[in-house]
């Protein structure tokens, strides 16, 4: 078993009046695929954006209780979301690459950050991440294109290696492939398998299939309550909660 | 099967009632927007032909062109008489005379025809000339003259026989002498560049009137509106649409913006009196003051567009850029802004552009006033754009007050420049939006 990276606790979020996650506990481990499966409007999403404060820039949303990234309560008034989002890496739902060029896409966060001293190190970076989201090959004669002009699966691991350019711990992943095609999502999938060499991955997903392919653990979400959370294998061939059977199965949800 | 087929509507081939229905009121209704936009249309060509068949003659000018000598002795004594610019006139009336006897174009014409030929402004224009080089004195100068409103208005067509007839500022002696003149080739109507350098010119004198000292008191208040509405403008937009929370305060400013949008613009003339005149006490009738109530008038326009274009911008950029840990500020500096920046501009010039033809608040702090100096961008006295000056829309204004109808061709003159720098403005305001235009 690896080591718990994000631990949460007696997590409530609230929209104004509405009560959007009950309750959540959940210990995630490093160098492991945890998909959050679940039907919509469920909060899965919700609590994914939690764990780097994303939810922050939303003026009516309110978090309460404990997540911690080894030991650090991320909530702490002390802590600086800018510098929490440097290390928990996210990736979001629609491909959303800069209007810049390919280079500047994934040299942003690393200029932004102060990770490289010159231009060669940057140039470095970049290749390194560019590298990590497989899709070095395909772009290294264009690097200075836009990057919005990319088809949509090279665009997502563009996006990929955006979020890996400034060595974050932890990368969080909206439904990275609800956008994508078949091909491009099998892309994105072997990719995730490679990241988890270094990092904590965590994923949401509306594919059942993927969350079988990909995560090592899953959460199923239900009505903004954590239902049940284990092993990958087990939560689809043996559920214990009814509610978690009836959604594998295609009764709910 | 019986039953669903008799349940069938009739043949595709003929038109049902409803459908008949539907598109007789589709075909009035293009008809109604075809009909609006051939009246929009027609009014303004109306507007384009009346104003151009007004004012295109007011780009050319009728000048005379004769001999003039000015002894030492003359300009010393010139200098050196009260009415220094009636000396001179003196000067020039001999000159013609002695010109149009020598080529024996004077014909039935008296000395007074002759006199009243040439400008009042003339004798001005030949007294700084001299002033300004003194070499020439005792020499033989060929003078380009204005010539008097009337002969100028004769070759416009605006002065015919029938109403010279009428008319104790013209004799018909003077109009047949203005028809020798330009076979002869003395008297010439060429552009006239003068109409945009020249200051504002007295009542009697049309011919000498120009734009000048209006073009550069619109520059000047441009200036003032461009370096104050735009930064105000565009941090207060940033700061509404990025960073305040959303609350009833937030919703209050919102509603009073677009409020103050809407509040007619002599409201601002008498706030800018009140406030920057009498309170704060800046000079009346300078272009700082101008600028600054036209400032108001425009910031209202400058942060609803550049909050619509801020808010055009796909939540993703933001979401992206706070992603990969940018702060805030960075994210909104780095990525969003420049993405806006199209819109931003475009709203900003058009915003220019409405207080380059805004008249009624300039009227209240004493923009109105004659003119007579090209105001200096920087005085040790009046500081930054404190001397007085005018603006296009309120010379025009002040011209169509005027009697002489040699004004209403000059306001015509000005409306079509003042149109030209607004469309000029609005070019430039679609080609910054191309240019800069990204997709994502």
């Amino acid at each position: 078993m690896n080591d718990i990276k994000i631990a949460a606790k007696g997590v409530q979020v609230y929209y104004a009046d509405t009560h959007a996650i009950k309750d959540v506990n959940v210990e995630i481990e490093d160098k492991t695929v945890t998909a959050f499966i679940g039907p919509s409007g469920c909060g899965k999403s919700t609590f994914l954006r939690t764990i780097n404060r994303m939810n922050d820039t939303i003026d009516i949303c309110r978090v309460e209780g404990d997540i911690r990234i080894d030991g650090e309560d991320i909530y702490d008034p002390k802590v600086d979301p800018v510098q929490l989002r440097a290390k928990v890496g996210m990736v979001f739902q629609k491909p959303n690459p800069f209007p810049k060029s390919i280079y500047d896409n994934v040299a942003y966060g690393p200029k932004i950050h102060g990770l490289a001293r010159n231009k060669a190190d940057l140039d470095e970076i970049v290749e390194k991440a560019l590298r990590r989201g497989a899709i070095w090959d395909e772009v290294k004669d264009r690097l200075h294109a836009p990057g919005t002009g990319l088809s949509g699966g090279q665009q997502q691991r563009l996006c990929i290696a955006r979020a890996v350019a400034t060595e974050p711990e932890v990368l969080l992943m909206d439904e990275p492939c609800s956008a994508l095609d078949p091909i491009a999502t099998a892309q994105v999938e072997e990719l995730i398998d490679e990241l988890r060499q270094s990092y904590s991955v965590v994923i949401v997903t509306h594919s059942m299939q993927q969350a079988a392919r990909v995560s090592q653990k899953t959460a199923f979400f239900h009505l903004g309550n954590l239902v049940e959370f284990g092993d990958t294998d087990k939560i689809f061939t043996n559920p214990e909660d009814p509610r978690t059977e009836s959604y594998i199965s295609g009764r709910i949800g | 099967m019986t039953d669903l087929s008799a349940s069938k509507s009739g043949s595709l081939l003929t038109e049902d009632k409803r459908t008949a229905k539907r598109n007789a009121a589709e075909k009035r209704f293009r008809a109604y927007g075809l009909g609006a936009i051939l009246l929009a249309c027609l009014m303004l060509v109306l507007l384009l032909i009346s104003i151009v068949t007004n004012g295109a003659s007011s780009f050319k000018q009728t000048y005379m062109a004769f001999p003039v000598t000015v002894s030492q002795e003359e300009f010393d004594a010139a200098e050196g008489s009260i009415l220094k610019t009636g000396a001179y006139n003196k000067m020039l009336q001999s000159a013609l005379m002695d010109y149009l006897v020598a080529n024996d174009l004077l014909g039935d014409a008296t000395e007074d025809d002759v006199k009243n030929m040439i400008s009042g402004e003339a004798a001005a224009d030949v007294r700084r000339m001299l002033l300004a080089n003194a070499d020439v004195i005792g020499t033989e100068i060929d003078f380009s003259l204005l010539a008097n409103g009337r002969i100028d208005g004769y070759f416009k067509g605006r002065v015919t026989r029938e109403t010279a007839a009428l008319d104790t500022k013209i004799t018909a002696a003077q109009l047949d002498l203005a028809d020798r003149m330009t076979e002869d080739g003395s008297m010439v109507t060429r552009f006239n560049w003068s109409f945009f350098t020249n200051p504002d010119a007295s009542v009697q004198r049309p011919e000498a009137a120009g734009l000048g000292v209006a073009i550069l008191g619109s520059l000047y208040m441009m200036a003032v509106v461009l370096c104050l509405a735009l930064p105000i403008g565009v941090a207060a937009s940033i700061y509404l649409e990025e960073f305040a929370k959303k609350n009833w305060v937030t919703d209050v400013i919102e509603v009073n913006i677009a409020n103050l949008a809407a509040v007619p613009s002599i409201v601002y003339g008498i706030l800018g009196l009140a406030i920057f005149i009498n309170f704060a006490e800046l000079h009346q009738s300078s272009p700082l003051v101008g600028g600054l109530v036209l400032t108001l008038m425009t910031l209202p326009t400058i942060i609803i567009s550049t909050r619509a274009s801020l808010k055009s911008i796909p939540p993703s950029i933001r979401d992206a850029a706070l992603g990969v840990g940018a702060s805030k500020m960075q994210s909104v500096f780095h990525h969003v802004l420049p993405l806006a920046a199209p819109g931003i501009l475009t709203g900003t010039i058009i915003g220019l552009a409405q207080a380059l033809g805004e008249t009624a608040p300039l009227l209240l702090i004493g923009m109105v006033a004659f003119v007579k100096e090209y105001p200096a961008a920087y005085s040790s006295e009046l500081g930054l754009f404190g001397e007085a000056s005018t603006a296009l829309p309120v010379q025009i204004f002040n011209w169509t007050t005027r009697s002489d109808p040699a004004f209403v061709e000059r306001a015509s003159g000005a409306i079509i420049t003042l149109l030209i720098f607004l469309l000029m403005m609005n070019a430039l305001a679609i080609f910054l939006r191309k240019k800069f235009e990204r997709r994502w």
